[in-house]
Order: C-alpha cells, then structure tokens, then sequence
C-alpha cells in the first residue's frame, strides 16, 4: 500500500489557498440531503459539528459524557499558541512553523504544520468573536505569554481555564445549531463500531449508556474526534474517560494507526502519592515561565525545601539547558527530571518528583502578581496536596499526557477509509514525534473550524447522488450483532479481578517499558506480557451489574480490552524505530551527554500500521517526509 | 482512617431508593472523595454485588460532572470545591458520611447517584450564545474590552454547569448558573446585540423546564464551587425587565 498524503502543490504559503480554490464545493440545497456522523463533542467535534450544522448538513452529534460541554478539552489550563505577534517580538507564520516543525523533532509534514500556524490567526478571532473571554491588557488589547518550547510570546490565555472557555465557546455554537435543529445531539452514547459499505465508512454503532440499548446510525460521512488515549498508562494527566476504543474499531476496519507510541509525558503534573490514586493531575505548564525548577544536589536529601540553601541546590535545567532554562520543551524537561530521580535526587514522600520554585518571582513580582498570574493553580495545589505553594515549592513530577500518534490521516484529515475523518487528538498530524504546549487546542480547533468544513466538501460533492443510507442493511446487522457479541463475552466471563486491575497493570507496563524511555529488550517483554495479560483478562475478569443496562464496568471493559491491542502496537512502533526523537527515547540511542540521538537518514518517515488480525504481527507501511522549506537539524535548546 | 458511609442506592428512575450502609476501613486521608469511592466498588464488584453508579470525567475539578450531596452539603464540607477535589483529609476518622444524589424537580434521578441534567444544555441551546457563524469573523483586536470587563466576565463564564446550585436551592432553581451566562455574554460587546432576546428565551426555558423561581435565599452562592456571585441573579432581572420594557415599547 502506497500512502498519498495529498498535499496540494505550490510553494508551502500557497497549498492551502490552491487547496480551498480547487476544492469541490456542494450547493447549499443539496446539504440537506447528506448526513454527516460526528463523534466527539471536544473543540474538534464540537466545532466541525457547529460547522457543518451551520452550513446545512444534517449532523449528528456523540459523546459519553452527559453533556458535550464536559469533553476533555474543558480540562487544557495553559492556553492556545497564534503567530498574531500582537507583542511585536518577532512572530509570525513562519517562525511558528518553524517552532513547531523543530519542537515535533522533524517528524511532522511541513504542509500540515504551516497550514497549522496559518490558520491559528483566525482562531483568535473566532473564538473572541464567540465571547471567549481572553486575558486583557488594561489599554483592552489581548494579552499572551509564552510557553515551553518557543521563545516569542504567543500563547493566548483564559486565566488558567483556557481550554474550559474555548470549549464553552464551541459548545454555544453547537447547542445554537442544537435548537436550530440542524445538529441532533446523542449525549451518553458510547461508539462501539465503525460499519462500512463498499470500502466506505457509512455509519457507527452505539450503546446508550444510560439504557444500555444499542443502536444504528448511517451517515455519508462519519468523523472521529474522539481524542487522544494517553490514558492507556492508567495514571495520565487525562479524564477518567478517555479511550482510544473508536479509533481502535476504525483501525481494526481498515484505517491505518500512525505512530502510535508517541505520548508525550508532561514535566509538571502533580506527582503520584498512593496505589489508590486513579489520575495524575497536570499544573500548568504555563507555571514554568516564572517557576525554577531545582533538585537537591546532595542525593536522598532529607532537609525541608525551605532549609536547603541557593549553593546546594541542582537547578538542572538551567544548567543543562541555557537558552531555554525552565522553558526547555516537555519532552525534554521531562527526562531531565527524570534523570535525576532516577539517579537518586528526586524528593516528596516517594521521591519521585522535583521542585518547582516560586520564591524568586514572589520577590520580584510580589504575591499579588503572581496571584493575578496562577492563584487558581496554587488554589488546586492546596486543595490536592494540602500545601500552600506561596510558602514553599511545589512538588511536580512527568505524567503520560498527550498522544501525537493517532490514525493516519492525510491532508484532508482523511483516514485510509474513504470518508471516515479524524480531526484533534484522534489524529496523527501535526505535532510530530513531540507536541508543543498550547498547540493541541490549536491543532483541535483549527481541524473542526476551518479545515474539515472545506475538506469534507470536497468528499460529499461525490455522494450528492448516493441517496440516504439506510442502517437496515447486512453490514449494520454484522457490526451490530459483533458489538452485542462482545457485551455478553464480557459478562459472561465472571472471573475474580476487576477491571481497574487489568487497567493499572497494563498502564505499570507501559510506563515501565514504554513511557519516558524505552530499549529493545524491555518492549519486546512488554509485548510478551501484554498478551498474557490480555488472555488473562479475558479469562478472569468480573463485570458486574447487566449488559442491557447502565453499567460503568462494563463501559471499561470495553476500553480496557481495546488498551491491549493498542499497548501492544505501542510497543511494536517503538520497537520498530531505532533512533531517538521526541518523546521516543531509545536508550540505545543517545549522544554521549544523554541527549536524544536522531537517525534522519533511516528514519525521516511516518509510521503507519496495519492491523493483521488478533496475535499477528501488524505491517508497517512508511510515509516518507520530505522537507522542501527548512532542512532537518539537531534539536538544541542549550 | 475509617469511614461509615450511607449511600443512596437506586436501581433506575422508576424504582424506589434507600440509604444503605457501608464501612471502609484503613483509607488514606490523602485519598479523593471519589477515589473513596472507586475503593468502595472494588471492594464491591469482588464481593459479588454492583457497584455504585456515579457521574464524574476530569476529575480536576473542572468539567462539573462529578457532584453529590455529602452530609446533605452539595460537593461537601470544603467551600468552593468539587466532590471530586474533596480528600479525605477533610472527614474525621469514624464519621459518618451520607451521599446521596443532588435532588431537583429537573435533575430526574438516573441511577444511585447519578442524575440527569440535560435541562442545562437545552438552556443554553435557547439562547446562551452569540450568533456567529464559525469562519469568518473579524479581527479580534478590532474591538478593546478592558481588563476589568474580560475578568468581570470571565467571573461569570467560569460557570461549570455542575448544578450544585440548583440542588441546594431549596426551589431548585437554575437562577444562578442561567444568569452566570446571561451576565458573561451581556458584559461583552459581541454579546450585547442579542442581549434581550437571549434573556427573554433563557428565562423561559428555564421556566419550561421546572426549575423553580429564585427567592434570594443565596444559598447557590455558598455552595458553587467556583464562586459564581448572586449579584449575577440581580443583572438577569434587571436584564429581563429591560427587555419586557423595550419589547413592549417595540
Ligand atoms: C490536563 C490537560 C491539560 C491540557 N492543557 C493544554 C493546553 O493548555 N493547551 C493545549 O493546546 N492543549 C492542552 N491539552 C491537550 C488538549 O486539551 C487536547 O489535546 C485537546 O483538547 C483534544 O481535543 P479533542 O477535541 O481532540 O478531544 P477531546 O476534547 O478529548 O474530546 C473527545 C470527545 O470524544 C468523545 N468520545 C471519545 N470516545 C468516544 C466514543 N467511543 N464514543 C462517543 N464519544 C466518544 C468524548 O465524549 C469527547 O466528547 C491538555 C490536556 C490535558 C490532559
Ligand atoms: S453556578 Fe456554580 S453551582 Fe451552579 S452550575 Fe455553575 S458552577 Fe455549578
Ligand atoms: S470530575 Fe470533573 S469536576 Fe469533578
């Protein structure tokens, strides 16, 4: 299989323009005739479901949650990136691409990453426009600060709320369309399947969870914006939620999964304090602009914070990393950090986490400033914690956060289903082997505003004569009937262990063998272990309660099972790529001074894979990037 | 620490609940009220009986579905925090603490303590937005809101639609969360051009959907967890009054 990525031609400013030109477009009339599935109600789902709704399509909207206004999305603190250089240090399109293509460790298509940053101008303006209410200067001009990673200001902000209001502003525009009656809304329904029809994607199949009845929907276009599935590691800075289960279904059918074992660990989520713990819960990393971050420079250091003086303190990243000091990107504050709790100098009760130190801003700035800046991020942390952040350091430590893998797409945000797109996390594009702070909310929201809308056009302008599709077909009742299959298969299994179990062990596995750093030995293990696990699992597992009613149990399960296959495809990408770049650390690779070590001349490509059926060994199909605008160059940030 | 829960269990909407009792034994007090919980049906489900239903996703305190009333306060005892930032730190060893759900006229119970709050979304689907189509809009410098104005909404938009309000309201009424949007948008120049129509399709679907009327307890207040103020339930009868009188004149 060849993959075409489809990028238009011309040179990098002007793909997007050739694209939108020659873009097939469908008379607003023959809208009303085409149905469009979106699942998903996070800023991609919410906004390309707003989108299309607006233009006339009939759209139907899913998502688990009670109501689409809680998608994970709501969760982003930090703020969204835009080249408007409103500061006037230095912005613009280009360098934003630049930034991005360097920060993913050149790993990413260069057309996708600049339509990215060109896009991120309107963003702005869309979401301002909405009622999102950005922080201000005093003069009323939009205010922003800067993020790990870049070194100009362009990181927009709702206090520490950002992704809750940009949400909240995509949700208006879906709820608008909701009593328009152009969206219909599926709140608690769960997508279990994907239903094909003639090698095209043509509805879903899914359970309402609150009844626990399974039902058909057809569509000529089906959209997954289902996010990411970082939450496979069990601890994840992530919602209780998050799965990977609809991508998963969608590849088993056929679309392919793009470098799946890129999860970017983040630097600054609070550390883990017990085996109870369900979560990790992430700090801003937005805290780093006037936070330091040090470790005692004596090992198993027992002193208080407070007691250990300037000169017997390791402020590590400044050191290692000059240029860029505390702001250095996560994938390299994160193993940092990690190197030097491993080499014996991380603190808190379980010494796995490092400090992060307010107590030169407060000095300078005064409390009430840094109050203005983050109190709620302090407000968290005592609540959390029960310690007070202004009186001494916090403790951080690097939690599994963000997956830049997903399916493969190409420039249209296609999969290798024809009609079946997938836009925001649940893609792979844009972030490269490591993703930028700030440019994930960018990345979701750009997909369903302003890409999608035109791309998915230019798909329906052929199936304007398709007619509706009708979910009274063989394919509907396979895929139903599998899904029914598998419910009973769960229940009736009846073992000892809970789900939860299976979940904490596979994500111990994952942040053992896969997570921060990764070698040959250890994911070919982890492998092993993994299917034994799995079998184990489905010999042993206990889901209470009934299939055909509300079950929460049972709804993990399902995630549960899917995290196998997906751990093991992990497992099997990392393995696959002999070289260090992002957040894809080999251990057999690294420059003497332990820093990744890149391979560009073996390993300049994307990596898409096949499923081959349950206990085969997935195919590797390779997308090679080309870099025609900037020349891949070692990482620096020293 | 040792607990002694009470937890209200109910099969589904048509079924009669009850209390029943459970003792957790030798729980960390750093450990989340609802991490508590995920102990607690564990326990549970390797016993052989089903777990306890409860809504909750972020588990950070911001997407506002966990929620429950705890000792008949809704989120508990700590002020302006979620059921699922509640630790234990805040329960004494061997107290007693009773759950049960957030109980209104249009918060239906689903199951145990989930109930079912899409009265809020169709709120908002009334009219808790500014009509912009999505693609093409202006500069966003184009027009200058204040530092002050952006923070006085933003106090308002932080609303998380949890719905401790309306379960502690002894009307349960949506007062407070409806006009926490009401006053986000009418505080902005975007939101301004609808603002009569937003306010007069918002308080009437809120009315539709049995909530009941606001009588200025303040309790709302007391127990959102993000501090909503009520003063925001003044602006949206001022806001509503002003567009009965233009209506009329109009
Ligand atoms: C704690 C935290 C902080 C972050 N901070 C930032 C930040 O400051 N800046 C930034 O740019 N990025 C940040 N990110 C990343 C960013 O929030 C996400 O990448 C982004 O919001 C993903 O958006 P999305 O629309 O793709 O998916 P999501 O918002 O995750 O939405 C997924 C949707 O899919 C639905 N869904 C999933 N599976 C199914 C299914 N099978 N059936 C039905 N529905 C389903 C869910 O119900 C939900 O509606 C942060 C992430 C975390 C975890
Ligand atoms: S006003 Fe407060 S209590 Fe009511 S829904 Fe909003 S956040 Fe919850
Ligand atoms: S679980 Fe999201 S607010 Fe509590």
């Amino acid at each position: 299989m060849i993959l075409d990525s489809k990028i238009p031609e011309g040179p990098l400013e002007q793909k997007w323009d050739n694209y939108k030109k020659k873009a097939k477009l469908v008379n607003p009339a023959n809208r009303k005739k085409l149905d469009i599935i979106v699942v998903g109600t996070g800023l991609a789902g919410s906004s390309v479901a707003a989108s299309l709704g607006e233009m006339g399509y009939n759209v139907k909207s899913f998502c688990f949650q009670d109501s689409p206004r809680r998608a994970h999305s709501v969760a982003a603190q930090g703020g969204v990136n835009a080249a408007k250089n409103y500061k006037n240090d230095g912005d613009s399109i280009y360098r934003m691409f630049v930034d991005t293509l360097k920060g993913g460790d050149f790993r990413a298509r260069e057309a996708n990453v600049y339509r990215m940053a060109e896009c991120s101008l309107n963003l702005i303006d869309q979401a301002v426009a909405q009622g999102v209410p950005f922080g201000r200067e005093y003069g009323g001009y939009l205010n922003n600060r800067s993020f790990g990673g870049v070194q100009v200001s362009r990181t927009f902000y709702a206090r520490g709320q950002t992704g809750q209001q940009l949400l909240l502003g995509a949700y208006q525009a879906l709820m608008r369309q909701v009593g328009k009656g152009t969206v219909q809304l599926y709140s608690r329904h769960e997508m279990l399947d994907l239903v094909m029809i003639d090698g095209k994607a043509r509805g879903i199949i899914v359970r309402n969870l609150d009844t626990g009845e399974i039902e058909r929907h057809a569509a000529h276009a089906v959209i997954l914006a289902t996010g990411g599935y970082g939450k496979i590691y069990y601890l994840s800075t992530l919602a209780m939620g998050c799965n990977g289960s609809a991508i998963w279904r969608a590849h088993k059918k056929g679309a392919l999964m793009a470098s799946p074992s890129w999860i970017q660990v983040h630097p600054t989520s609070l550390p883990q304090s017990g085996d109870y713990q369900s979560k990790l819960t992430l700090m801003s990393e937005s805290l780093r602009n006037d936070g330091r971050i040090w470790v005692p420079s004596k090992a198993d250091e027992t002193r208080q914070p407070n007691d250990i003086p300037e000169n017997e303190r390791d402020y590590y990243l400044e050191r290692r990393y000059p240029a860029f000091g505390n702001l250095a990107p996560r994938d390299i504050s994160s193993r940092a950090a990690k190197e030097r709790i491993d080499a014996g100098y991380g603190i808190g009760p379980l010494k796995n986490a490092v400090y992060l130190d307010f107590s030169k801003a407060i000095q300078e700035q005064g409390k009430e400033k840094i109050k203005e800046k983050y109190g709620n991020l302090f407000d968290m942390y005592l609540k959390i914690t029960g310690y007070n952040a202004y009186n001494e350091p916090m403790m951080i430590s690097p939690s599994a956060h963000f997956s830049m893998g997903g399916l493969w797409v190409d420039y249209e945000l296609m999969t290798t289903i024809p009609g079946l797109f997938a836009l925001g996390e649940a893609n792979f594009a844009d972030h490269g082997a490591n993703r930028l702070g700030a440019n994930s909310l960018l990345q979701a929201s750009v997909d369903g505003y302003f890409i999608a809308p035109y791309t998915i056009a230019n798909y329906l302008a052929n199936e304007i004569h398709t007619g509706k599709i009708s979910p009274d077909t063989p394919e509907f009742e396979t895929a139903e009937q599998a899904v029914k299959q598998q419910i009973q298969d769960f229940m009736n299994i009846k073992g000892t262990k809970t789900v939860d179990y299976f979940h904490k062990t596979l994500g111990k596995l994952l942040y053992d063998y896969c997570g921060l750093a990764r070698n040959e030995k250890g994911l070919k293990y982890a492998i092993e272990e993994i299917r034994r696990l799995k079998q184990e699992f489905y010999k042993d597992v206990r889901v209470s309660g009934q299939g055909d009613k509300m079950n929460t149990e049972l709804e993990k399960a399902g995630r549960v099972a899917d995290y196998f296959e997906i751990g093991e495809l992990m497992c099997y990408d990392a393995l696959t790529r002999n070289e260090s770049c992002g957040a894809h650390f080999r251990e057999e690779f690294q420059t003497p001074d332990g820093e990744a070590l890149r391979n560009d001349t073996e390993y300049q490509f994307i990596s898409a894979w096949a499923w081959k059926g349950e206990n085969n060994e997935p195919e590797l199909i390779k997308e090679p990037l080309i870099f025609e605008e900037i020349q891949p160059t070692v990482r620096s940030y020293k | 620490m040792d607990l002694h829960l009470k937890i209200w269990r109910q099969k589904d909407r048509q079924s009669e609940g009850k209390l029943v009792s459970y003792d957790l034994k030798e729980l960390n007090p750093h450990m989340s009220f609802l991490e508590m919980l995920d102990t607690l049906n564990e326990k549970l489900i390797t016993e052989g009986d089903e777990p306890v239903e409860f809504d909750h996703d972020c588990r950070e305190g911001i997407c506002g579905q966990c929620g429950m009333m705890i000792n008949g306060i809704a989120h508990g005892p700590l002020k302006n925090t979620t059921t699922c930032q509640l630790h234990l730190r805040s329960f004494r060893d061997g107290e007693t603490v009773l759950i049960e759900p957030f109980r209104a006229g249009a918060f239906p119970v689903k199951k145990d303590l989930k109930v079912d709050r899409s009265a809020f979304d169709r709120i908002i689907s009334s009219g808790g937005f500014v009509s912009i189509n999505t693609g093409q809009a202006p500069d966003a410098t184009a027009v200058a809101v204040t530092h002050q104005t952006a923070e006085e909404a933003f106090d308002a938009a932080a609303c998380i639609g949890c719905g401790a309000c309306v379960a502690t309201c002894k009307n349960g009424s949506a007062a407070l969360f409806t006009s926490a949007k009401i006053t986000h948008m009418v505080l902005l120049p975007q939101g301004k051009e609808e603002r009569s129509e937003r306010v007069l399709n918002m308080v009437t679907q809120m009315d539709k959907e049995l909530f009941g009327h606001c009588s200025n307890t303040e309790a709302c207040e007391v127990e959102c967890p993000q501090g909503i103020s009520v003063l925001n339930i003044a602006r949206m009868n001022y806001e509503y009054g002003r567009a009965l009188f233009f209506r009329r004149k109009g």
